[in-house]
């Protein structure tokens, strides 16, 4: 019997075509392995009818002749940062607990206009504060892999690690992520999973729960190129309620997919290559390289001179625009309230905000009213603005001597649950290599590479140019075509 | 440059989050860490460079002045509006007596 749930998105889809099996199959199947994985705490809501209802409608427009979507027959993972439309969409936090929006994303609908069916709603770090799924109302995630010798839990990343732990375990064949200044690119990275996150404004953010709005981009997280460039076709698109939204046509990625890179450039950038670099990371580094230059392309050293300021530059802004779109959660509309015996109106504000937010969102919330604050604007907001515009200037120029750049997706593999936790700054050093495209906006993927000496997945980083998604997807295909990564985690849960 | 006890206090009033003091005993030194870290952006010449506006340049958009543009965001959907409301009365959303 065919095992649903070691299939891809695009194995499913086409499948399902050709009438080699149903969608329902394909659905239940699904459904029975999310419900297995309890352990794993990959999923905040389960939502099996929901799936079955969506692959029933395939298979009877399928009998029915009519056309079939893109994403048709395919269950999906849905992170808890979208709204969806009945279903409770928290953020991973207390305070939206509960909220059940009366309105679907623009993102999450044409996913199921395109035919997809929703299996439940991701785990995540908290309104997506997090590069470890640690601060998640809802409990941390644990990753499907384990160190060799080891039976210590390890974090799937974040804050879409709720997504990267479901698709890495086979509990879905892809799932949606979003990445602000990393979030799906350092959890598919670590879970040995594919993940791009398109150029800022691609995918629309309207009705994605909003953390850092000049950031914040949704895209795919699936388990090879291919499978992540029809996903984020569907999810792509000009949306008039998104004011940030790009008006452009989304070019048929899948058609153009193209791993012969001969006459293209990548650029390596050398601040990248820092000082106690972990050697298993910078020979892979070394090793994708190879496989670039055995593509077709040439490889050439460029330098993002600011690289250094974009970790800094994105904790001030970052905060800042947390600490402004967070202040909607008042217990007034809708989520917690916290009515403290005989409080009036502003106590209740502080009450609710207290005990909704964990520890994380406040303090970065507290870090964003202060760098906003009258007297220390310039010195932190203005300046980190600045900055910024130089961090992606830098992109700017190394993008006349290259077309895509390669570097390491994350400085280590996963760590263990509780390791970094004391440490805000250490657990922020996390996305020192994913930050850096997010400030300037562009298109980034990781794809895996490698398992290191310890069995645990390692990804590389391809970064574009602003609206080039498919330069960064014909790399990455070269790089998946080459690295021949089949390794998956082996079932404990 | 770093922040006391009392200014984290301060900050967290204005953001409206209350805080006990074992919350600011924990607070204090890691605001300070992240304060010390973001410090060294002091050290970039920023004398001729305009801070970002827009990551990718985009003209403003404006929607066509009607009732009902968009029929989500329209008028007309009070049940919507307050389907998630910890309070809801008479139709409005219910709060602590503000007014004696």
């Amino acid at each position: 019997m065919t095992d649903f749930t070691q299939m891809g998105l695009k194995a499913i889809r086409d499948g399902v075509a050709a009438g080699n099996f149903t969608a329902r199959e394909v659905a239940e199947a699904h459904n029975d392995a999310v419900a297995a994985a309890a352990e794993l705490n990959a999923f905040i809501v389960t939502t099996p009818d929901h799936a079955l209802a969506a692959a029933d409608k395939v298979d009877a427009d399928r009998a029915a002749g009519k056309d079939l979507g893109p994403m048709a027959g395919v269950p999906i993972g849905m992170k808890d940062l979208f709204a969806t439309k009945g279903v409770q969409s928290a953020a991973g936090s207390h305070i939206l607990e509960g909220f059940k929006p009366p309105y679907e994303s623009t993102v999450s609908q044409k996913l199921w206009d395109a035919g997809a069916g929703m299996l439940g709603k991701l785990n995540m770090d908290q309104f997506a504060m997090g590069s470890s799924n640690e601060t998640s109302y809802f409990g941390n995630v644990a990753s499907p892999w384990k160190k060799q010798g080891s039976n210590a839990t390890l974090t799937p990343g974040g804050s879409s690690g709720g997504s990267s732990a479901a698709v890495a375990a086979r509990l879905c064949p892809a799932a949606t992520g979003t990445d602000t200044g990393g979030s799906i690119r350092q959890p598919a990275a670590i879970t040995g999973i594919t993940g791009i996150k398109p150029t800022y404004g691609r995918c629309s953010r309207w009705g994605i729960v909003a953390f850092a709005s000049s950031l914040d981009q949704a895209g795919p997280m699936a388990r090879s190129v291919e499978d992540c460039a029809i996903m984020l076709g569907a999810m792509a698109g000009f949306d008039p309620k998104d004011s940030t939204s790009i008006d452009a046509p989304v070019p048929d990625w899948v058609r153009l997919l193209d791993a012969d890179l001969a006459g293209k450039t990548v650029g390596i950038p050398r601040e990248y290559r820092v000082d106690g670099m972990d050697a298993e990371i910078e020979a892979s580094w070394e090793e994708g390289k190879q496989w670039l230059r055995d593509a077709g392309a040439k490889v050439v050293d460029v330098s993002l001179p600011h690289t250094k300021y974009a970790l800094p530059a994105y904790y001030i802004i970052a905060p800042a625009e947390a600490s402004s779109n967070l202040a909607r959660y008042d217990g007034v509309r809708y989520g917690l309230r916290d009515l403290p015996e005989g409080a009036g109106l502003q106590d209740m504000y502080a009450a609710t905000r207290s005990a909704g937010f964990g520890h994380e969102v406040k303090r970065r919330i507290l870090i964003g009213t202060y760098v906003l604050s009258a007297g220390f604007y310039d010195a932190y907001y203005t300046q980190a603005q600045k900055v910024r515009t130089l961090v992606q200037k830098d992109f700017m120029d190394a993008f006349e001597q290259c077309d895509v750049i390669l570097a390491p997706t994350t400085p280590t593999a996963a760590f263990a649950l509780g390791e970094k936790t004391d440490d805000p700054l250490s657990m922020y050093l996390n996305d020192v290599f994913s930050v850096p495209a997010s400030l300037a906006g562009l298109p980034a993927m990781s794809v895996p590479a490698t398992l290191n000496s310890d069995g645990l997945p390692l990804g590389l980083q391809l970064v574009g140019k602003p609206m080039d998604e498919q330069g960064v997807l014909n790399a990455g295909l070269a790089i998946e075509q080459r690295a021949g990564f089949t390794a998956q985690p082996e079932k404990w849960w | 440059m770093s922040v006391t006890r009392e200014e984290v206090a301060k900050i967290a009033s204005l953001a409206r989050i209350s805080m006990d003091e074992a919350a600011l005993d924990h607070m204090v030194p890691e605001l300070n860490n992240i304060l010390a870290f973001v410090e060294q952006l002091g050290e970039v010449d920023t004398s001729n460079v305009e801070p970002m506006a827009a990551v990718i340049p985009q003209d403003q958009r404006l929607r066509d002045d009607v009732i009902d543009a968009d029929p989500l965001t329209g008028g007309g959907r009070r049940h919507d509006v307050l389907a998630n409301a910890p309070v809801a009365e008479h139709g409005f959303y219910g709060v602590p007596k503000v007014i004696e």
